[in-house]
């Protein structure tokens, strides 16, 4: 029996690494479906859920790989499933549950390439826009994006972290490349990760309402067995948790699950940055992507332009106050990410005419070569 | 006088009051519908085991049926379309020593639900699956469903189904299930023994509840409520044991009723623990 947090230096996949993520960050339930490139996932946390008295259940499908993993969150585990593009399309229904449920749960896509079937066993970004809105109706959710193994089990544990502050899905959108590839991945003793555990109401059981937000705007969450009664339903629902076919209670529920995202963006949007301080050209960019950004800044640099990189650690909620101060203080941004133009077009939302706004994509398969980036760079922003 | 004389002063408590959530009633269940009775009986079987309250949650899907569990004053779960089982099955995994009751219909849990039920009776589920089969799609209108008998009139079929329905028992004992019953709401003696012996024993139990559905079913069908509880009464035929491939719902040659199958194998929670977790008990 191996310890929750394998302290130590470590080689190992994203993959790997975002499954130590998970136990490190206290998940003792895994519903999942084999499907390349996220299956390594899958298999190891059937190998590693039971050193920690947890449960790992292959499904028939990702339909109920994730609509397991929302009856386990139920019970007061934390829960996690992970899949890729066609298994992520399977889940929407029930992602929207997880949203209007106000259900706790850590879903990682680690994307591969489409329409359809795609390229499996290659890389992609193009899941970002269904990440945001592949659910039916309106809603906030929370999507990470890992650039790295080391990351991959950070952003795993903050995925965990946010879900149970917040009460919401958080999406892992990582990518084949980052799932497959192996690097050093650091892991801190025990003591030094941060843990956080999802609110539970105190006081009257019979004056309990389950959808009646705390100061951060988010309800305490009972689990099953606690006494308190509770009916959770996906249809709209009132403060106590029963259905309630009117508007207002409509507006009211929607109004809980905008704000409890909105109010606190500070503290669910992470970037970071690389050479920005000076920047006049900033490339924008997440998950493996950002390497290419990174090479592309220095090589810029050398070439005398003034690039610099914003890269989005969070990139649901998306950043739009960053993106628009700096819009007011730049050339221009590129945004580099493995797909046709879905980022991109937040950020050109965001620039708002105040700055350019180019993208640099890719339909899928390979990473994107820094010299696309600066072919970009000496187009658009060429001296004179 | 403005108060009725014979009304009494304070409404008498029904014995099942504690397990229902009076502030959601009236529910939306018409005149003539069987699912009221469905659920009580599996209300009355629930308290006849005598265990707490707080043991038991009830999962549903979508539909009619499925409203149950916004009725039921238990921690309760009414899900996605067809996705009750695996909600379930993650609940169960999660928590082994929680009674699971998955009460739903025959659209929900046979049609879009279908691929879960089977795999959830493979693995010995330890889930009490109760569904109430009205033989239509009774929230959307009337459809044809998965189990509407050959040539029944419905809104999608209008000249009559042109397919064979699932013989829902056979179903289940092929894909795995342990326990496999069919009362109708007109056996409510019956019906509620069933629940309360799904309940109380280990294993994936399926109990199949024929309910009428005047409105959306029998008004097309030429069947009247009565009509359809006539048929419960003088069209079935109860045999315990009886071979699942015999449970054809067929009134005219009659509908076999009881407990087709109860036998004991290892359950899905039970075979994991002891793969996983060697040590944790004797």
């Amino acid at each position: 029996m191996k310890p929750a947090v394998l302290t130590g230096e470590h080689y190992i996949t994203g993959d790997v690494a975002c499954a130590e993520g998970a136990i490190a960050a206290g998940c003792t339930f895994f519903g999942g479906y084999p499907i390349t490139p996220a299956t390594e996932i899958a298999e190891h946390m059937a190998e590693r859920l039971p050193d920690v008295g947890g449960t790992f259940l292959q499904m028939e499908d990702e339909i109920a790989a994730i609509a397991s993993i929302l009856g386990a969150a139920w019970t007061g585990a934390k829960a996690m499933t992970a899949t890729s593009g066609p298994g992520f399309s399977l889940m929407m229904e029930n992602l929207g549950l997880a949203v209007c449920t106000e259900t706790p749960c850590v879903i990682v896509d680690v994307q591969r390439t489409g329409p359809s079937t795609g390229l499996p066993t290659m890389t992609g970004q193009a899941d970002m826009m269904q990440a945001r809105w592949g659910s039916h109706g309106d809603y906030e959710l929370i999507a990470l994006a890992p650039s790295s193994p080391q990351d991959c089990f950070y952003q795993t544990i903050r995925a965990f972290n946010l879900s149970e502050k917040y009460r919401v899905p958080v999406l892992i959108m990582a990518d084949e490349i980052v799932g497959h590839m192996s690097e050093k991945v650091v892991i801190p003793e025990p003591g030094r990760i941060k843990l956080v555990n999802r609110p539970k109401p105190t006081g009257r059981k019979d004056r309990f309402k389950l959808y009646e937000p705390g100061p951060n705007g988010v309800a305490p969450m009972p689990a099953i067995g606690d006494g308190y009664n509770i009916h959770v339903t996906g249809l709209t629902h009132d403060e106590r948790g029963y259905p309630s076919m009117t508007v207002e209670a409509q507006e009211q529920m929607l109004a809980r699950i905008k704000n409890k995202i909105r109010d606190n963006l500070d503290d669910i949007i992470t970037t970071e940055s690389y050479r920005l301080e000076d920047a006049d050209i900033v490339i924008v960019s997440y998950g493996i992507s950002v390497r290419t950004g990174l090479a592309a800044v220095d090589r810029a640099r050398a070439l005398g332009y003034r690039a610099g990189l914003l890269q989005l650690v969070t990139v649901w909620p998306f950043p739009e106050a960053l993106i628009r101060e700096i819009a007011g203080r730049v050339k221009g941004f590129i945004t580099v990410e493995i797909n046709l133009g879905q980022v991109h077009h937040e950020v050109e939302r965001c620039a708002g005419g105040l700055a350019a706004a180019h993208l640099v994509g890719h339909a899928g398969g390979r990473i994107i070569h820094p010299d696309k980036v600066l072919e970009c760079i000496e187009k658009e922003f060429a001296r004179p | 006088m403005t108060t009725n004389p014979k009304k009494p002063a304070r409404q008498p408590e029904h014995p099942l009051d504690d397990l229902i959530r009076t502030d959601r009633i009236p529910h939306i269940w018409c005149p003539g519908c069987g699912i009221g009775t469905a659920f009580s009986s599996c209300l009355s079987a629930i308290k006849a085991t005598g265990l707490p309250y707080n043991r038991f949650t009830m999962v549903s899907g979508i539909g009619c049926s499925a409203r149950g569990a916004g009725y039921i004053k238990l921690d309760s779960f009414h899900t996605t379309h067809g996705r009750a089982i695996p909600f379930a099955s993650g609940i169960k995994m999660a928590r082994p020593d929680l009674k699971v009751i998955v009460f739903s219909g025959d659209g929900d849990l046979f049609a879009i639900g279908g691929n879960h039920f089977i795999h959830a009776a493979r693995r010995n589920m330890d889930l009490t699956v109760i569904c109430v089969n009205n033989l239509t799609y009774g929230m959307t209108g009337g459809q044809v469903a998965a189990t509407t008998p050959n040539m029944a009139k419905s809104t999608t079929t209008p000249l009559g189904n042109p397919d064979a329905p699932f013989n829902l028992p056979l179903l289940a004992y092929a894909a795995g299930a342990t326990y496999v019953a069919r009362w109708t709401i007109l056996h409510t003696r019956d019906l509620t023994t069933a629940i309360n012996e799904a309940i109380l024993r280990k294993g994936f139990s399926f109990i199949e509840v024929l309910s009428p559905c005047p409105v959306n079913y029998g008004r097309r069908n030429k069947e009247k409520p009565i009509d359809t509880l006539r048929l419960y009464q003088d069209r079935t035929i109860i045999k315990n044991g009886a071979d699942p491939v015999k449970a054809d719902i067929d009134f005219g040659k009659g509908v076999v009723l009881g407990t087709f199958i109860d036998i004991d194998r290892s359950t899905c929670d039970d075979r994991y623990c002891e793969i996983h977790r060697p040590c944790s008990d004797d």
